[in-house]
C-alpha cells in the first residue's frame, strides 16, 4: 500500500548527526547559564517569574483565578495599582520599584492538569524564558511533579493550590515551598466540628479522586473522624474527570452509610456534588439520621458552579475574602476593583507566594536560589491575611489558622456562598514533621537542564 | 435487593445514552457505508445547542450589586427576568426541553451540509481514509466550540420541576429504599423513545423500507429508478439528529464540554463493534448490555474482588467478543470484509 523510504547510507548519517546536534543544543545554552553562578541570573533590566496553571482541564476555573492573582501581584511588585498586600505585609522588604530593582515580567503555561504537560510547560519556561522561579498549580499531582524538575533544575518553586500531604512530607523538595494547608490540616480542623454537628455516631461513605491528594485527604478525614467515633463503611477512589458518577453514588444510597465525605476537586467536585444532590441523598433519612454530604476542601469556584446545592454543606478553607483583617481586606479590595468579583482562595495563595518570593530575593539581597531559600525558611510574618504565620524549614509548609467553612444558607450575593464557621488555631494544626517523612536534598546542585 | 434494583436502573441510564450514540453511529455505516469518526462530535455539538440557547436566554444587563462594598460588585440579570419577571425566569429555567426542539433542524441541517459538502467525496475511498477526515473533522468541530465556548464545562441544569430524585419504591408501594433522579429517568424515557421511533421510521414507512432495500443492495435498488442517494442524506441528516438529541439531554447529567464527544466517541464505537457492525438492534443491544454491566462493574463488592474493573470492563468484553464472535453479537456477514 504504501512504500517504505529507505535512505542511504549516507544520508542516514547526515540526518543522525544533526539530530544529535540539535538534541544537544539546550545544553550548550545551560552551559552559558552555568557559568552564570545559578540557573537563568537575571542580567538585564527584568526579571521573568512562569506561571503555570491550569488553563484547561477539571481545575481550568482555579487556574482562571490564579492568573488575575499573579497579575496583580505583579503590578504591585512594580508599584503599580493600590498596592493591595505590599501595605499590610510585615515583616517586609519589598519596595514597589520591582525586585532587586529589576522590572518584574512574567511569562504563563499551561498543565492542563497533567503531570507530564505541566512539567514539560515548566521545563520551556525555565529554558526557554529563562523564569528565575516558577509557580501556580492546582493540582497535587501536577505539584509534586514540577517541584521535583524545579529542584534538578535549581529553580525555585512556589506551589499554588496544593493540598495533598505529600507535597511537603515524602515529596518534599528544597527548592519546593507551599503556603496552601494540607489534607492532614483540614482532617484535624474539620474532625472535631463534624462531631460537634452530626454526632459521635455515624458511618461515612467517601468517594476519592484517584490520585496523591485524593488518597492522602482520604486518609486524614478517616483517621480524624475515626478519632471522633465515627465508622468508615466504604472508601471508594473515582478516575479523575469521570463526568458521570452515578455508577459510584448508587452504592452509596444503600450502604447503610449516613454521611457522604467527597474527596472531589474543582470541576469533578461540582459534577459528583451536583449529581449527588440529584439522587436525592440531601434529602434522605439513614438510620433515623439525617444524611449529610461533606466537602473537606471548598473552593469558592467550586460553589459557583454547584450553585444551590452547596448550601449547609461543611468544609476547610484556606483562605476567605469575607475574613476580618486588614490584609484580606486591602487584597480583596484590590482584587475585586481589577476583576469585579472578589478572589477565590486560589488567588490569594499565588498572590501570597508571589509577594513572599520577591520579598525573600530582597531580603537575600541575591535571585541566588541557595540564599533565596534560606531567607525563607523558618520566616515568620504576618498581614497576608492568615494571621501570623510560619514557613518551617524542616518541611517548608506554611503554619497559620485553618477555616472550618459552611455553605450559606441565605447568601446575600452571588459571591457570599460560604461563610466562615469556626477559625481552628494554628497550634491545632501544627504537627511533627518526622510523621509524613521524606527528604528535602541539596541547596545546590541544580544543573539548569533537569 | 434494592442495590440491585438501583445498578439495573444505573445500567439502563447509562446504556440510554450509549444506545442512542452507537444508533447513530450504525445508521451512517449502514446507509452509507461510512465510519463516521466525527459522530462524537456531533452528540458535542447536539449539547452545544443547549448551552448557546442557554446563553442567549441569559443575555443579561449588568445590574449594580449592594451587598458587596469595598469594590464594585455586579450582578448579572438575564433581560428575560428585567422583562418579563417570573414568567422570564421560568423560560431560563426550561432552556433544555426549548433547546431539544430547535436542535432537530439543526442537527438535520448540520448532518446534511456534513453529508453534502465533505462525507459524500469519500464514500469509494478505503475505510482508512474515512475515518482520517472524519476524525480530522471532529478535531476541527471541537475546536471550533472551543474558541467560541471556552475550554470547560458550563452548568446546565434540568427545569426546577425534575431536579430532585423520585421515589420509585412508592410508585409500586414497595417498602424499599429505592429513588432514583428524575432527569435521569426522562433521558432514558427519551431514549426508548427515540429508538422506537427510529426502528417504526425505518421498519413501519415506504420511505424506511426502501432505506432498507438500498443498505441490503444499492444497485438494484438504483436501477429501479429510485435516488437512494438523496434518501441517504436524510438518513445521514436523521443519525445526527439522534446523536444532537442524545448530547443535548445529556446536558442535564453532566456540564458539557468541547471535548465530551471524544469521551463518548471511543465508548460507541466499542458498542458498536460488541453489537456488529451495520446491525441496528445490535447497537441497541449492545448498548444496553455495556451500561448494564458498568454500573455492576462499579459495585464495591465486584470491585474488591477485581479491583479497577470498573474501568475496563467494557474493553475486556470487546475483546471476549471479538475473539469469540468476530462479527459481533448481531453481526452480518460480508460488513467491513471486503
Amino acid at each position: 500500500m504504501t512504500k517504505l523510504i529507505r535512505p542511504s547510507r549516507r544520508r542516514f548519517l547526515h540526518g543522525t548527526a544533526l539530530a544529535g546536534a540539535a538534541l544537544a543544543t539546550p545544553t550548550f545554552f545551560t552551559r552559558g547559564a552555568w557559568a552564570q553562578d545559578f540557573c537563568n541570573n537575571p542580567t538585564g533590566s527584568t526579571v521573568t517569574l512562569g506561571f503555570n496553571v491550569p488553563q484547561t482541564g477539571p481545575y481550568a476555573e482555579e487556574g482562571k483565578d490564579e492568573l488575575r492573582a499573579f497579575e496583580l501581584a505583579v503590578q504591585h511588585l512594580n508599584g503599580e495599582g493600590d498596592g493591595g498586600m505590599m501595605a499590610t505585609f510585615k515583616p517586609s522588604n519589598l519596595t514597589g520599584n520591582g525586585v532587586l530593582g529589576k522590572k518584574v515580567e512574567f511569562v504563563t503555561g499551561d498543565t492542563q492538569t497533567k503531570s507530564d504537560a505541566a512539567r514539560a510547560s515548566a521545563r520551556r519556561m525555565i529554558e526557554k524564558d529563562k523564569v528565575i522561579m516558577v509557580s501556580g498549580g492546582s493540582s497535587s499531582g501536577v505539584a509534586v511533579a514540577v517541584q521535583s524538575l524545579c529542584q534538578e533544575m535549581g529553580v525555585v518553586f512556589m506551589a499554588g493550590l496544593t493540598h495533598s500531604n505529600d507535597t511537603t512530607g515524602k515529596d518534599k523538595r528544597r527548592y519546593g515551598f507551599r503556603h496552601f494547608f494540607n489534607a492532614y490540616q483540614s482532617g484535624v480542623a474539620l474532625g472535631s466540628v463534624l462531631a460537634e454537628a452530626y454526632g459521635k455516631d455515624r458511618r461515612a461513605y467517601h468517594l476519592t479522586a484517584d490520585y496523591t491528594w485524593g488518597w492522602t485527604q482520604e486518609e486524614s478525614i478517616k483517621n480524624a473522624t475515626e478519632a471522633q467515633g465515627w465508622e468508615t463503611a466504604q472508601a471508594v477512589r473515582t478516575p479523575l474527570g469521570a463526568g458521570d458518577f452515578s455508577q459510584y453514588l448508587t452504592p452509596v444510597l444503600n450502604s447503610g452509610a449516613d454521611v457522604l465525605i467527597l474527596n472531589h476537586y474543582g470541576g469533578d467536585m461540582v459534577n459528583s456534588l451536583t449529581q449527588a444532590v440529584q439522587f436525592g441523598m440531601r434529602d434522605k433519612q439513614v438510620n433515623g439520621k439525617q444524611f449529610e454530604i461533606v466537602v473537606p476542601l471548598y473552593s469558592e469556584l467550586m460553589a459557583e458552579g454547584a450553585g444551590e446545592n452547596v448550601k449547609g454543606i461543611f468544609g476547610t478553607s484556606n483562605w476567605s475574602w469575607q475574613l476580618d483583617n486588614d490584609g484580606s481586606k486591602a487584597f480583596a479590595k484590590s482584587f475585586g476593583q481589577a476583576y469585579g468579583r472578589p478572589p477565590s482562595q486560589a488567588a490569594h495563595t499565588c498572590y501570597v507566594q508571589t509577594l513572599l518570593y520577591a520579598n525573600a530575593v530582597e531580603t537575600a539581597g541575591t535571585f541566588a536560589p541557595p540564599e533565596v531559600i534560606k531567607a525563607l525558611e523558618g520566616f515568620e510574618f504576618d498581614g497576608m491575611g492568615n494571621g501570623p504565620t510560619l514557613y518551617r524549614a524542616e518541611d517548608h509548609q506554611c503554619f497559620k489558622d485553618v477555616l472550618v467553612v459552611k455553605g450559606n444558607d441565605n447568601p446575600t450575593s452571588q459571591f457570599d456562598l460560604l461563610s466562615v464557621y469556626k477559625v481552628v488555631g494554628r497550634d491545632e494544626v501544627t504537627y511533627d514533621p518526622s510523621i509524613f517523612g521524606g527528604e528535602l536534598g541539596p541547596y545546590d546542585g541544580g544543573t539548569c537542564a533537569g | 435487593m434494592d442495590a440491585i434494583l438501583l445498578q439495573i436502573l444505573n445500567g439502563l441510564d447509562k446504556g440510554g445514552a450509549y444506545a442512542l450514540i452507537a444508533l447513530g453511529l450504525t445508521l451512517t455505516f449502514g446507509t452509507l457505508g461510512v465510519v463516521n469518526f466525527a459522530h462524537g462530535a456531533l452528540f458535542m455539538l447536539g449539547a452545544f445547542c443547549v448551552v448557546g440557547v442557554q446563553q442567549l436566554l441569559t443575555l443579561a444587563e449588568r445590574v449594580r450589586d449592594p451587598s458587596i462594598t469595598f469594590f464594585e460588585a455586579y450582578i448579572e440579570q438575564p433581560y428575560l427576568v428585567s422583562w418579563f419577571g417570573d414568567t422570564g425566569a421560568m423560560i431560563i429555567d426550561w432552556v433544555i426541553p426549548i433547546s431539544l426542539l430547535l436542535a432537530i433542524p439543526i442537527m438535520l441541517l448540520v448532518g446534511i451540509v456534513m453529508e453534502r459538502g465533505l462525507i459524500r467525496f469519500f464514500y469509494k475511498r478505503p475505510h482508512a481514509e474515512q475515518i482520517l477526515v472524519t476524525f480530522g473533522l471532529a478535531i476541527v468541530l471541537a475546536e471550533i466550540i472551543k474558541g467560541w465556548f471556552g475550554a470547560n464545562p458550563i452548568p446546565v441544569q434540568p427545569p426546577e420541576i425534575v431536579r430532585g430524585s423520585a421515589d420509585i419504591a412508592a410508585w409500586f408501594g414497595l417498602d424499599a429504599n429505592l429513588s432514583y433522579p428524575w432527569w435521569r429517568l426522562i433521558y432514558l424515557a427519551a431514549s426508548l423513545l427515540i429508538i422506537a421511533s427510529v426502528f417504526a421510521f425505518l421498519n413501519l414507512t415506504t420511505y424506511g423500507m426502501v432505506v432498507r432495500a438500498g443498505m441490503a443492495d444499492r444497485e438494484t435498488v438504483q436501477l429501479l429508478g429510485i435516488n437512494i442517494q438523496r434518501r441517504f442524506t436524510i438518513v445521514f441528516g436523521l443519525a445526527a439528529v439522534v446523536a444532537g438529541l442524545a448530547g443535548a439531554l445529556y446536558t442535564g447529567i453532566q456540564p458539557p464540554n468541547y471535548n465530551i464527544g471524544m469521551e463518548f466517541l471511543v465508548l460507541s464505537f466499542v458498542v458498536v463493534v460488541v453489537g456488529g457492525m451495520g446491525s441496528l438492534p445490535g447497537a441497541v443491544a449492545a448498548g444496553f448490555l455495556l451500561g448494564m454491566l458498568q454500573s455492576f462493574a462499579s459495585l464495591n463488592e465486584v470491585k474488591s474482588l477485581l479491583p479497577g474493573i470498573d474501568q475496563v470492563i467494557i474493553y475486556l468484553v470487546a475483546v471476549v467478543v471479538l475473539l469469540t464472535r468476530p462479527r459481533g453479537l448481531m453481526g452480518r456477514k460480508g460488513v467491513m470484509e471486503a
